[in-house]
């Protein structure tokens, strides 16, 4: 589904990203973790479109085609979702004036028909109880004034209703109590499914517990110097970053 | 700016001789009426005319609002009602769908009988002509008429005193609550010559009453023309008025407004002002808090296109303690426009512990587009809190990226942002079916404004 190759990324001229390597297949469950500065958001931003980045090298296909060449919506329309580390405050419309737009480009671009008012409320109500989420905040302004955690359950409820093939979840963790991150963690586990997959991008293993990843990485200094299964996360939440570090310096003095 | 800079260099006695060659005009229409206690007022306002002219970016007032190109056109003035084949299919798309309301329609400055719907109003309200009101001496229009705004402030306060005829007069007495708003239409009709109207307007809450207005402008046509307007409203102790301006005048057109509020103990004016035609506009909104706990809102939303020039300026005078007042102005501007937003505080001695918050933000859209932001304290107490803060930007590029990460295309999602700046000033309207019409003409104008680009 996803594949990642040699993928170089900088911003103002201070290289970020230095060749990464990584393939998603749908199904899987992949968490990219590292300590703060390792590029782990840029990564994340980068896959969404952003264009304050540039790539510098290397390349990135999505179901075949070349992602980089995608404006962020058409990445969006075929599928690919970020929920953001910090969601955008939009004072002046509300969620579900925002979300409609969002779902219908999508849909129209998928060739099927647009939802009405009422149809596109029906779906709201009912996956705003899905994942759990307090249908006072629909018809509130876009993260306006909400919470860190109502923001990042705006961004799983967000998730909920465009039902991406591939999402990439920006520390949808960092911030949260253990009730909200319980929550948020049901949420994205309902949506797995076999067709679909999840990058779960995270500075803290406690997550995990929730959401079992089938694939850990490590990336430190913008390139993935480990990958393991999810006991490599336990090792991680035990050790800590140094080991793999050293590790990592090895292997590149031997090479 | 789009105007030929000589303005300094013109005498501008041609157009001071224009208008007083009117004034004896005007005064001969007149006949038996020029013996009205109205008439001295005129005389002294038309005297006060000659004496100052029109302003120029000279007068600290009028700083960053050349008014020259209003100078160099001839406006004839429309002295009597003249509906110039205005019917009642021709005010339809002014009337916000019907919105239920008591309407007032004003052609060229003129009330019109016909065009006008005033439901069944509780006992004491008055609702109709100002003209109608100094011909029969109304004791209401002798006690406040121009007492308010003195005609000396400036040219155009001037010129609006010496000319003025008709216009609104409403009285809601005390105690009074009136459901539905109150809509004054005023609507400039295509004269073949270019025309000024001098709409005057006269609105007395009394104490404990409660009324919601919209002053509208608008045209049938595309034409060049001149509103010249002044609205007095006096808000006695506890009233409650909200007064929505919604000023949608031709794109050529001249439009220069001042609204006066005076404010007694514990009342409430709410202003919204919405800006979206003219050419060169002007909006003068100046409540005076002359009451313990008098509180004053004023919202203003400025969308400028092509090369309209849009000046707002706001005046509150805080005369007594305990007094707050929230500002809030926001403007859009593209293509060539040019904005201004100068407000100016004014706490005077005796108003200690003044609340005064004001806020300008301003989202320009274009390379050409330009604004003028300018807070003015004047603070004389020393009790007081007074906080001011201006923003000049463009549209939020992580925003623009959010929207567009969630499938909507680049196009779409600006107008979005720009649509939801200008909504928080929208939804501050408390006449509900006004506001959702306002969602969508500015929603329109937006597209309109982004297609012309």
């Amino acid at each position: 589904m996803l594949q990642i190759i040699n993928l170089h990324a900088s911003v103002n001229d201070k290289e970020i990203l230095r060749g990464i390597d990584l393939n998603v297949n749908k199904g899987e469950v992949h968490a990219i973790m590292g300590p703060n500065g390792s590029g782990k958001s840029t990564l994340a931003q980068v896959l969404a479109g952003r264009e304050s980045y540039n790539i510098t090298k290397g390349q990135v296909f999505y179901e075949g085609k070349d992602l980089l060449a995608m404006a962020p919506e058409d990445r969006a329309r075929q599928g690919l979702f970020m929920a953001f580390q910090y969601p955008v405050e939009i004072p002046g419309i509300t969620n579900t004036y925002f979300l409609k737009a969002g779902l219908n480009a999508i849909r129209k671009h998928r060739g099927l028909e647009e939802f009405d008012a009422m149809e596109f409320l029906k779906l709201v109500k009912e996956r705003a109880k899905f994942i759990e989420m307090d249908e006072s905040l629909l018809n509130r302004p876009v993260n306006h004034g909400f919470s860190g955690g109502e923001k990042k359950r705006n961004e799983i409820f967000q998730m909920a209703i465009l039902e991406p093939k591939l999402a990439i979840l920006d520390e949808t963790d960092s911030g949260l109590d253990i009730d909200a991150l319980r929550t948020v963690s049901n949420g994205i586990n309902k949506l797995r499914s076999k067709d679909n997959a999840v990058i779960l991008v995270t500075h803290y293993q406690r997550l995990l517990n929730y959401i079992v990843p089938d694939f850990v990485h490590v990336l430190m200094d913008g390139r993935i110097v480990k990958s393991g299964g999810k006991e490599l996360a336990l090792q991680l939440e035990e050790q800590g970053y140094d080991w793999v570090r050293d590790d990592a310096e090895n292997i590149a003095v031997n090479a | 700016m789009a105007y030929p800079a000589d303005q300094h260099k013109k005498p501008s006695s041609t157009v001071r001789d224009w208008y007083l060659s009117n004034f004896e005009r005007f005064e001969k229409s007149l006949n038996g009426e020029a013996s009205s206690f109205i008439h001295d007022i005129r005389k002294s306002a038309i005297a006060r005319f000659a004496e100052v002219g029109f302003p120029t970016t000279r007068d600290e007032e009028w700083k960053y609002t050349d008014v020259s190109p209003l100078t160099k056109v001839n406006f004839t003035p429309i002295l009597q009602q003249n509906l110039g084949g205005i019917s009642k299919n021709d005010i339809a798309p002014f009337t916000f769908n019907n919105l239920p309301s008591h309407r007032l329609v004003f052609v060229n400055g003129h009330f019109s009988k016909e065009l006008s719907s005033v439901g069944v109003v509780p006992k004491g309200v008055k609702l109709g002509s100002l003209a109608e009101a100094v011909k029969s001496n109304d004791n209401v229009v002798k006690e406040h008429l121009t007492r308010h705004i003195h005609f000396s402030s400036n040219g155009f306060t001037a010129l609006n005193a010496a000319f003025f005829y008709d216009g609104a007069f409403v009285v809601i007495p005390k105690g009074t609550i009136l459901d539905l708003p109150i809509h004054l239409l005023f609507i400039s009709s295509g004269f073949e010559t270019e025309f000024v109207s001098f709409p005057r307007n006269l609105i007395v809450a009394e104490p404990n009453s409660q009324a919601a207005i919209i002053e509208s402008y608008v045209s049938v046509k595309n034409n060049i023309y001149f509103t010249n307007t002044v609205s007095e409203i006096v808000l006695g102790e506890n009233a409650i008025v909200e007064h929505d301006k919604l000023q949608i005048e031709s794109n050529r057109a001249f439009h220069i407004g001042t609204t006066q509020i005076y404010q007694e103990r514990s009342s409430n004016f709410i202003s919204n002002a919405i800006s979206l035609g003219g050419l060169l506009v002007r909006n003068n909104i100046m409540p005076i808090l002359d009451g313990e706990g008098a509180e004053a809102t004023l919202n203003g939303l400025y969308l400028g296109t092509g090369s309209q020039h849009i000046d707002n300026h706001t005046v509150i005078d805080h005369a007594k303690p305990h007094c707050p007042s929230h500002e809030l102005y926001k403007g859009i501007l593209a293509g060539k426009s040019k904005g201004v937003f100068n407000g100016k505080i004014m706490v005077r001695k005796d108003a200690q512990k003044t609340d005064a918050k004001q806020t300008n933000k301003n989202l320009i859209l274009s390379d050409d587009a330009s604004v003028d932001t300018k807070p003015q304290l004047e603070i004389y107490a020393n009790d007081v809190k007074c906080t001011h803060g201006a923003t000049i930007g463009q549209l939020d590029e992580e925003a623009v990226f959010y929207l567009r990460s969630r499938g909507l295309d680049v196009d779409k999602a600006k107008d979005i942002l720009i649509y939801a700046f200008a909504s928080d000033v929208i939804d501050r309207i408390k006449v509900e079916p006004l506001r959702d019409l306002l969602h969508q003409m500015i929603h329109d104008r937006l597209e309109e404004g982004r297609a012309s680009a």
